[in-house]
């Protein structure tokens, strides 16, 4: 997994409430290798019906094109479970989404590709929309955002989730090393439950 | 011994190992596959040079993208040929069993696992969508995981997971007629909200529960995902054990005797704790509906769109997106909107009961005109018990399409879509904008109440509509 560290980029804003993967990325750009799906992001407010670019859309807007965090709203990847979500975010360039809170599946699948989901009050991702210049830094080591002006706004993620992010852990690698665990109880568990074992 | 609730009991008996304070490695004891989310964990699979740890513990299905005209093959839908190709080679090349296009056991992944008998109680189970939950119906404890975690299963049939919280909802008394399952969770979902079940694990419980059949207790479980929960169950009784004796991959025999004394033993203790309890007065339940483009915007047939300007400040801008996107105004009520299509199909409702019930309502009467109707049913097997029992005429001679089995027009795919601007009534689980197509609007409801709407052309108070002949 690619680690995550620290980020400085440009802070696209997006505060709408629960904003569902299927709208970060409908399931008809899922089909195929060929489609790139961080044109195809937000597909349905980012185009309109016949293709053009939706002006208003903030991601078509000087200089969030080149975004690398979002903003958003509560409930961010709600939904499907489809890891295309993160997929096509990482594809844009976004490695780190602030929102007030996220759907769960979103959060694991995030973490497992190196995707911070950071969680902040909703007030205070208000707080960091700056149209004057919206570049904010995000810094895994010390759990701070920074901001233009010089403040620093401290953030809390669970210990090992945040190392498994700095280190880029690879979790089924780490599983792996308990397979001698999982063999024991599978084997006193087909004793128990013979049926679940055989077809 | 400390009372323990139905979850705290599948959790116990599948821990392998505590590796941290809060974090737990699970074992996983049956995994579904299907065409949409599985390619990329099977490409990882071939990275690191691993087999599948248990191809008996895994089923495969393609039911995602398939399409679902009449005399359909594999890649009749030519967008999806490529994944569901990928997905048979994947099948083929790993030793895995694939439930393919026309095999007699196809259908949507969560209609067949508890039809066949891969749902066990007491059992956990994962597949690569949210709508796992359906399976809780049965007292497994199921749940959707990413594509990662696909991976990861099929690598080590095992999860690192921390342990949820847990809720129980006890829905009491006896349901109204024109109340059905559907109306139970869509009400629990107004009345809570979208981010009620965040991070626990849910029963369902209470009198209204026990008086469900499977099916209806699987629609149920099935919405879970919408308010958050990752996981939802209702503990196994002789209901769940006469649907399940006799299915393909349910214990037979001897192992059956063993299996149901354990599963006798799953229900909550009296005393149990969850974090949180909460009891819905069925009694109070009315036919629901939809307005919005969230499961929380819903209302009962005959109540108003409700005023963003009365809501809590945080819902008043989404309420106001909702109502934009939809075309409706505050105040007015849903019945007598006029619609576009009708769609019954999806893990939600799909199944022979629901099909039996809409034929109740469609029997001897007509499609709208102007109106697109269909019917997918939610697997191969109720397509043609179904058909046994007549109810594909029922449907046909009264203008509906009878389809094949696939999740379909519940998110887009296989070629089934609903156009820019036009109002569906859909029996699925979620009205998110663009989900049935882009800019479509989706009014989610029971079976019978999207059989009414067919048939009357507008969104309609089932209670209202005259019985035929009667």
């Amino acid at each position: 997994m690619q680690p995550f560290t620290v980020v400085t980029g440009i802070a696209a804003p997006l505060l709408r409430a629960n904003i569902d993967t299927g709208t970060i990325i409908p399931s008809r750009f899922m089909r195929s290798r060929s489609i790139n799906m961080g044109e195809k992001m937000f597909s349905d407010w980012r185009y309109n019906l016949d293709g053009s670019e939706n002006p208003e859309f903030v991601l078509n807007r000087a200089p969030y094109r080149e975004a690398t965090i979002m903003l958003s709203g509560t409930n961010f990847g709600c939904g499907s479970s489809r890891e295309a979500a993160v997929y096509a975010l990482l594809r844009f360039g976004i490695t780190c989404v602030i929102a007030p809170s996220f759907g769960e599946i979103f959060t694991e699948n995030a973490l497992q590709n190196g995707l911070l989901p950071l969680i902040l009050p909703e007030e205070v991702v208000a707080s960091l929309v700056n149209a004057d210049d919206p570049t904010l830094t995000v810094d895994l080591h010390a759990c701070v955002v920074r901001t233009p002006d010089g403040r620093e706004i401290g953030f809390s993620i669970a210990p090992d989730r945040r190392m498994a992010l700095l280190e880029g852990l690879d979790e089924t690698a780490l599983i792996q090393r308990y397979t001698a665990d999982i063999d024991a109880f599978r084997a006193a568990d087909q004793n128990r439950r013979p049926w679940l074992y055989q077809r | 011994m400390t009372p323990r609730s139905l979850f705290d009991k599948i959790w116990d008996s599948h821990v392998v190992r505590q590796l941290a304070e809060d974090r737990f490695l699970i074992s996983v004891d049956r995994h579904l596959l299907h065409e949409a989310t599985s390619r990329d964990a099977f490409d990882g699979l071939r990275r690191r040079g691993l087999a599948p740890k248990s191809t008996a513990a895994t089923f495969a299905v393609v039911d995602h993208d398939v399409s679902t005209l009449s005399g359909r093959t594999w890649d009749s839908y030519s967008p999806a040929a490529e994944r569901i190709s990928a997905m048979q080679e994947n099948c083929q090349a790993f030793g895995i069993d694939l439930i393919d296009v026309n095999d007699p056991r196809q259908g949507i992944c969560h209609v067949i696992s508890p039809e066949l008998g891969i749902t066990l109680p007491g059992i956990t189970l994962v597949c690569g969508d949210s709508h796992t939950a359906t399976s809780g119906g049965l007292g497994a404890w199921a749940w959707g995981i990413g594509t990662t975690e696909i991976e990861r299963v099929l690598a080590t049939q095992a999860l690192i997971l921390r342990k949820p919280k847990t809720m129980r909802v006890n829905f009491n008394g006896t349901l109204h007629p024109g109340v059905y399952a559907k109306d139970l969770i869509l009400y629990f979902i107004g009345q809570y909200g979208i981010a009620i079940g965040g991070g626990t694990a849910v029963e369902y419980a209470g009198s209204a529960i026990r008086a469900l059949p499977v099916e209806a207790r699987l629609t149920i479980c099935n919405m879970s995902i919408e308010f958050g929960a990752r996981s939802g169950l209702i503990a196994p009784d002789d209901v769940t054990y006469q649907y399940l004796a006799g299915r393909a991959h349910a214990p037979a025999g001897a192992d059956w005797e063993a299996a149901v004394a354990q599963w006798r033993a799953l229900p909550s203790d009296p005393g149990a704790g969850f974090d949180r309890e909460i009891d819905i007065d069925c009694s109070a339940i009315r036919p629901q509906i939809t307005w919005g483009t969230s499961p929380q915007d819903v209302i009962a047939i005959d109540a108003p769109i409700p005023d963003p300007g009365g809501a809590e400040l945080e819902r008043r801008g989404p309420m106001q997106n909702s109502l934009s996107y939809m075309d409706l105004t505050p105040g007015m009520t849903m019945e007598g909107l006029k619609i576009d299509f009708a769609f019954i199909g999806s893990c939600t409702n799909s199944r022979l009961s629901d099909l039996e019930i809409a034929a109740g309502i469609v029997r001897g009467r007509k499609v709208a005109d102007g109106v697109t109707a269909i019917i997918v049913p939610g697997s191969t097997p109720v397509k043609r018990a179904a058909e046994a029992a007549g109810l594909d005429r029922v449907f046909r001679d009264a203008g509906f399409q009878w389809r094949e089995s696939g999740c379909s027009m519940c998110q887009t795919l296989g070629g089934d879509s609903v156009p820019p601007g036009q109002r569906s009534i859909s029996t699925t689980n979620r009205n998110f904008e663009g989900r049935q197509g882009p800019q479509a609007r989706t009014h989610l409801a029971s079976p019978a109440m999207v059989a009414a709407a067919a048939v009357t052309g507008r969104i309609t108070d089932i209670r209202k509509l005259p019985a035929i002949g009667g």
